[in-house]
């Protein structure tokens, strides 16, 4: 028992500390400021946020695999871009262009795996290559922001479904949820999942197990891909508009809230479920910096940059005794 | 045909020849596109020119390439040069005050105390990662996400303009006959020529790159190795904050060193440098550095609209990192020769 509880305890620690954090915030505010513990001010962080979960659930499969992603805020940036373009500039039905835009952050995903995996160019050079190239794009479509008046568009940004508590959601978090239940679905119920955790943990005894590790690499940017462009599609949704500057420095956000949610960048360990809470830490002390009203925005930054150190520190000594103890 | 061949070995086990290849195309392109490209003149005791321009332009980042060839070298990374940048500035200009003419601090106090902060935050890096053993990547994360506050924190989030006009002699073009930014980079590279290659510390950084574990055992202080590499990491960033508020005359906390980053480890990567760690070149950055930036200035004046530099740069990195990938250039070898089996 006791030694079931010890390998519990290793093993979920960062994501259990990382969920217990957000609650123990959110209820010390709920306390401090009247008017935060209601259910909207949480269903609003769920909104605000949707974009930055359904990226971080392709992410997370990209650091679990041992790699990392530098392109994820060029291309919300670009998909909403080429998503607002292609309805407002070409008047193309939004239930044509939306998959449309979908095919093609997908391929771009491919492609970025096919360069790391045949070509054995390091993730980090050849995603960063890709967020220039996005971002790029961006510009070559329009300098100015493309603001989308399609009915299509606007009804769904606007449309309120009524949750209890007098509160509501958008359409934007249903699509959440459901692609992190499918982030969590694949990860631990498909072969692919165990695959993408066997070739984080060492590559080499995975490709000696005979597992196909190349084409999985190739698949988890795939995926992480396909994530980054219903990113940009709900992105689209909420800013309704697509601009060459947006969504800027959202890849730090995101691998920061993954490192918070407990998924080390050494690959081999993490979980979907951590990412969601380490981005909801960060809406939440967004929250507290507006709720109080005197801290400055940059606070915000600080605080999650000391957080993000406080998690890698607390991984780093839990591995420590792992390694004294075993 | 076999002298040539060997040459072309030599060229090609350097890592550089891609680099040359490359930065040699994109000055003919220029110099075809515009033949004046290569003139110079001496106009009021100052020289102007396309190419003066490059240089005085890319100066911070050559300097911060230096830092970044020696942190990549050790097979880490630095993510937190480009806050470091802004930070640098934004002490240098709080130290020099914001009345016209006057400067609250002395200036060698100035520069003394920006450089100290720099270094101090590159040592920050490097106890995190050789003492407590993070990840490179994730320790100058922290600092690359909490840095950007810190610069926000000082300048106000807004941003401060300079106005004491001595500050501007390092950054500005027109200091002495060439502008003394690139004396700065002359030294720079010339001290840290010495370090690395008149002592043993650059064996002992391609060591650590190669491998950590086995130099550890032939007696190698990896710990301090790898401390000393982001020390100076922090400082050459700093050195190229005070480059950049002083051609700027500005501290801007937003954006201040944005992308910097990227651009030093993508001339890093495109001087032959392997990201992966080991062999380094410290010329190799150098070339990287100056081709990134004779990249964006000849598409400037090249009459290109500025929203192409990115895609451009994208494009130039990812060919000159598939062409120094090995399996890329044995797939091309070999497609071509069943080209030619088949041809015959």
């Amino acid at each position: 028992m006791n030694h079931f509880l010890t390998k519990f305890d290793r093993k979920y620690l960062p994501v259990t500390i990382t969920i217990i954090l957000f609650f123990g915030a959110f209820l010390a505010a709920s306390m401090k400021f009247t008017g935060f513990g209601t259910a909207q001010v949480f269903f609003n962080m769920l909104i605000d946020n949707s974009f930055i979960i359904i990226s971080g659930v392709g992410l997370t499969f990209v650091l679990i695999s041992g790699n990392i992603d530098l392109s994820m805020g060029a291309m919300i940036a670009f998909i909403s871009m080429v998503a607002a373009a292609l309805t407002e500039n070409l008047h193309l039905n939004p239930l044509v262009a939306i998959p449309l835009v979908l095919v093609l952050g997908t391929a771009i995903g491919a492609g970025m795996g096919t360069i790391i995996t045949y070509f054995n160019v390091p993730s980090f050079i050849a995603t960063l290559a890709g967020m220039f190239l996005t971002r790029g794009l961006c510009y070559l479509i329009s300098i100015e922001a493309v603001n989308i008046q399609n009915p299509f568009f606007l009804t769904v940004s606007l449309f309120q479904i009524p949750m209890p508590g007098n509160s509501f959601i958008s359409i934007n978090v249903i699509v959440m949820v459901l692609m992190v239940l499918l982030g969590v679905f694949l990860a631990h119920f498909t072969r692919f999942g165990r695959n993408v955790y066997a070739i984080g943990g060492n590559e080499q005894s995975a490709l000696l197990m005979g597992l196909p590790v190349k084409r999985t690499k190739v698949l988890v940017f795939t995926f992480n891909g396909f994530c980054s462009a219903v990113a940009g599609v709900i992105y689209a949704f909420y800013m309704l508009s697509g601009y060459g500057n947006n969504a800027n420095g959202f890849e730090l956000d995101i691998i920061s809230s993954a490192v918070i949610g407990g998924t080390p960048l050494i690959g081999g360990g993490g979980y979907v479920i951590g990412t969601v809470f380490g981005v909801l830490i960060q809406g939440i002390i967004q929250n507290i910096i507006a709720f109080d009203g005197t801290l400055n925005s940059w606070w915000t930054r600080i605080v999650i940059g000391l957080l993000t150190l406080f998690f890698i520190v607390m991984q780093r000594a839990l591995t420590r005794t792992k390694r004294t103890s075993g | 045909m076999g002298r040539i061949k060997i040459l072309w070995k030599n060229l090609n086990a350097s890592g550089l020849m891609w680099t040359f290849v490359a930065l040699f195309l994109m000055l003919l392109v220029n110099l075809i596109i515009n033949p004046q490209f290569f003139s110079m003149q001496i106009k009021d005791g100052h020289l102007y020119g396309s190419l003066v321009d490059i240089l005085n332009n890319g100066a911070p980042l050559m300097i911060v390439a230096v830092g970044m060839t020696l942190v990549i070298a050790t097979g880490g990374t630095d993510l937190s040069v480009g806050p470091i940048i802004a930070i640098t500035g934004a002490i240098a200009t709080t130290l020099i005050g914001t009345q016209k003419g006057i400067t609250n601090t002395p200036m060698p106090l100035v520069i003394l105390i920006s450089l100290s902060v720099a270094t101090g935050f590159g040592l920050w890096n490097g106890l995190l990662i050789s003492r407590i053993g993070v990840a490179p990547i994730v320790a100058t994360l922290i600092l690359m996400v909490a840095g950007r506050g810190v610069a926000q924190m000082i300048t106000g989030g807004r941003i401060m303009r300079i106005f004491y006009t001595p500050y501007f002699f390092f950054g500005s073009q027109g200091a002495w006959i060439i502008p003394f930014s690139l004396v700065i980079v002359a030294i720079v590279y010339l001290l840290a020529w010495i370090f690395l290659r008149r002592t043993a510390f650059g064996l002992f950084l391609e060591a650590i790159g190669v491998n950590a574990n086995s130099s550890r055992f032939s007696g190698i202080g990896a710990k301090n190795v790898i401390l000393i590499a982001y020390v100076i990491s922090g400082l050459c960033a700093g050195i190229a904050g005070i480059l950049v508020s002083s051609n700027m005359q500005s501290a801007d906390g937003n954006n201040a060193g944005m992308y910097y980053e990227l651009d030093a480890i993508a001339s890093v990567a495109l001087g032959g440098t392997a990201l992966s760690g080991g062999r380094f070149s410290l010329a190799g950055s150098f070339l990287g550095a100056l081709m990134l930036q004779s990249l964006t200035t000849s598409i400037y004046s090249l009459g290109v609209p500025p929203q192409y530099v990115l895609v451009v740069k994208a494009i130039v990195v990812l060919i000159v990192s598939l062409l120094q990938s090995e399996s890329f250039r044995m797939t091309i070898k070999t497609r071509i020769l069943s080209w030619k089996g088949s041809a015959s």
